[in-house]
């Protein structure tokens, strides 16, 4: 039993069925690619998982509780983060107080009608943000606007930030889109040292098979709204359906 | 001092020693004097002032930090100017009851408005909360006449129960607001040669109020409550993926801003114990809004000083007519002074409106972040030190969006 079970998900827009009937199983611990060609279905996989849309048939179960019908922000206070494609923080606000946001999240939950006392008296979520920022290497930014950021310092802001919450599970969307080499490679060394330092399971989905194949323990391919195959990387990178699914993909 | 920052701290004082020193600022022009029609320093006006500053401080707790546009807070104004003439109508003419009643009444009022507005935001909140006020106005102008005194308003009369005071004073007057006996009309002259300079007791205990609402307003920008707000208005996306519920945190955002909306309503009729809808009406709200932007919105400072400048604006102003201006050119010759006068005149009077507003589009345009922004670039301009530490990001503005 992994800690997130997708079972039998279909999810229909209008005429267009954008989930089949998606099973998913992602085990503790580990690092769990979902890749496949645009349209297959991805994006809406995770949103179904994160409460921004609810699936129309089937169960998400989440450490044995089910996270269909929940608000997005109490899903991730049951230990669910994401990563959004294009880095969501707080463009008006510093990065210190960026990475504030989530501690307080972690400590006070959903809502803490803190009024009076004053931001700087809150020691210990400061700490822990000074913390993460030092691990995010990003110490020497943190009076910087965020928006100001480069986009490679916004993604490991975002990622920092989910961090600092403690997940279980932390969910990735295409975390490398738009990015150069050299940036792709910093995020993948930055995911391999958070898988290292931390009991963390992660999801990604991702398009870049040079990401996938540096990380994922397992992977999924999906198609058109439904699984084609789940296997180990080695298996995956050989095997003829994705072979045919990738390939049919660029021939269009 | 006061568990703020230091910077906090010195503004806070500014504030407090401009206020407490306003009947001289705004005088500065001798009695009597061509220029003294510029003076400010009327009980009056300088009530308005400090009324019309906690009515924008309030506004925005919610307009600055959470970016949520109300155009209906002057509906919170009008309950709590009707629930202070009746409680000055009912128990007595002490203010402390009636401005505590204000705050109570538009607290709840706000709650209920704030929860079914807030489903929405953007444009559509702004409509909603814009429906709400209309809808109040309109209810105060005619069925709730009994409630409200209709067109007419709501005033004292002599009949009133006054339960815990007289109903009638000494001469067989309506009873005047007070604070344990002493009148919120009471005011002292100063002579000092040519000048005159007004004390009024209505004035200096709005002015403290004022002093405390600004106090708590640093202490909310402060807080993390405070930071959740700007949070909110910078990405509510992230927030609700953060773990946080921002519905609840706009909704004490909107309810403080109502609070203080019904406290100025509270002191309006404090100083001057009448009511009516008009203080409702969607230009009302409008006004505030004004305020703010002109002032520069998310920064401390900015809405005290918006709801000064257009307070001025208001009835100075509109004071001028054509034969003071004729006066001040008629050194010119004549058929230019009629082409000068002639030019100016859509400008002053009635056209203050005009004014205002070409005021207001050169402030969005060139300072969008209003009269504060101003005051750094001119700052900046002439290099003082000062300009180098609002630069840092801590500091104490946030320009508008």
């Amino acid at each position: 039993m992994g800690i997130l079970e997708v079972k039998n998900v279909g999810k229909r827009f209008g005429g267009l069925q954008a989930l089949g009937n998606v099973n998913l199983s992602v085990a503790e611990n580990s690092v769990h690619a979902i890749i496949g060609p645009n349209g297959a279905g991805k994006s809406t996989l995770l949103n179904c998982l994160v409460g921004k849309l609810i699936p129309d048939t089937g169960s998400v179960m989440f450490d044995g509780q089910s996270v269909l019908g929940r608000a997005p922000h109490e899903i991730n206070q049951m230990g669910i983060s994401r990563v959004f494609q294009t880095p969501e923080i707080f463009g008006d606000l510093s990065v210190l107080e960026n990475m504030m946001i989530p501690c307080f999240a972690k400590r006070d939950g959903a809502f803490e009608m803190n009024a009076i006392t004053s931001v700087v008296s809150q020691k210990d979520v400061i700490a822990k943000a000074e913390a993460m920022l030092e691990d995010m290497n990003m110490a020497d930014k943190r009076h910087m606007h965020a928006a100001s950021l480069s986009r490679g310092d916004k993604r490991r802001l975002e990622i920092g930030m989910c961090l600092s919450q403690e997940p279980r599970l932390l969910l990735l969307d295409e975390p490398t889109a738009g990015m150069a080499r050299a940036d792709t490679n910093n995020t993948i060394d930055l995911l391999k040292q958070i898988k290292q330092d931390r009991d963390i399971t992660i999801a990604i989905i991702e398009h870049d098979m040079h990401v996938v194949f540096s990380l994922a323990e397992r992977i999924t391919v999906l198609a058109q709204g439904t699984p084609l195959v789940e296997d180990s990387p080695e298996n995956i990178k050989g095997h003829p359906k994705v072979r045919e699914a990738y390939l049919g993909e660029t021939a269009h | 001092m006061f568990a703020l920052d230091k910077k906090d701290a010195r503004l806070l004082l500014m504030v407090a020693v401009l206020t407490m020193l306003a009947p001289f600022i705004l005088n500065p022009f001798p009695a009597g004097s061509e220029m003294a029609q510029f003076n400010a320093g009327y009980p009056d006006l300088m009530q308005r002032f400090v009324i019309f500053g906690i009515f924008a401080i309030g506004f925005n707790i919610l307009f600055g930090l959470t970016g949520y546009l109300s155009f209906g807070h002057a509906a919170f104004l009008g309950v709590g100017s009707y629930s202070a003439v009746w409680m000055f109508k009912l128990l007595s003419m002490n203010v402390l009851p009636a401005i505590a009643l204000s705050v109570v009444v538009a607290g709840l009022f706000s709650v209920v408005i704030g929860f079914i507005s807030l489903r929405r935001s953007g444009i559509y909140f702004s409509i909603l909360t814009l429906a709400f006020a209309q809808m109040s106005f309109a209810l105060a102008y005619s069925v709730l006449t009994p409630i409200t005194g209709g067109e007419t308003g709501l005033q004292l009369a002599l009949d009133d129960p006054r339960i815990l005071d007289v109903a009638a004073s000494a001469t067989g007057n309506i009873p005047v607001p007070g604070l344990f006996g002493l009148e919120m009309r009471a005011s002292t002259n100063l002579e000092l040669g040519p000048w005159v300079f007004t004390f009024n007791v209505g004035y200096y205990f709005s002015a403290l109020i004022m002093l405390a609402a600004f106090y708590l307003a640093i202490r909310i920008f402060r807080s993390p409550f405070g930071m959740m707000l700007r949070a909110i208005k910078s990405n509510q996306q992230r927030l609700n993926y953060t773990g946080l519920n921002a519905r609840p945190y706009t909704l004490a955002a909107f309810v403080i801003s109502g609070m203080y909306a019904g406290l100025a309503g509270g002191l309006m009729a404090a100083m001057d114990p009448l009511a009516g809808a008009e203080r409702m009406f969607w230009t009302a709200s409008g006004e505030v809004v004004l305020m703010t932007i002109l002032g520069g919105a998310g920064t401390l400072i900015g809405p005290v000083l918006g709801a000064g400048f257009i307070k001025y604006m208001e009835n100075i102003i509109s004071k001028i007519n054509e034969s003071i201006l004729h006066q001040w050119f008629y050194w010119l010759p004549d058929g230019l002074e009629d082409f000068v006068v002639a030019m100016i005149y859509p400008f002053i009077g009635k056209g203050w409106h005009l004014t205002l507003g070409l005021l207001f589009m050169a402030v969005v345009i060139f300072l969008p972040g209003g009269l504060v922004e101003g005051g750094q670039r001119i700052g900046r301009m002439f290099g003082r030190k000062k300009s180098e530490e609002k630069d840092k990001p801590s500091g104490k503005t946030t320009p508008a969006e």
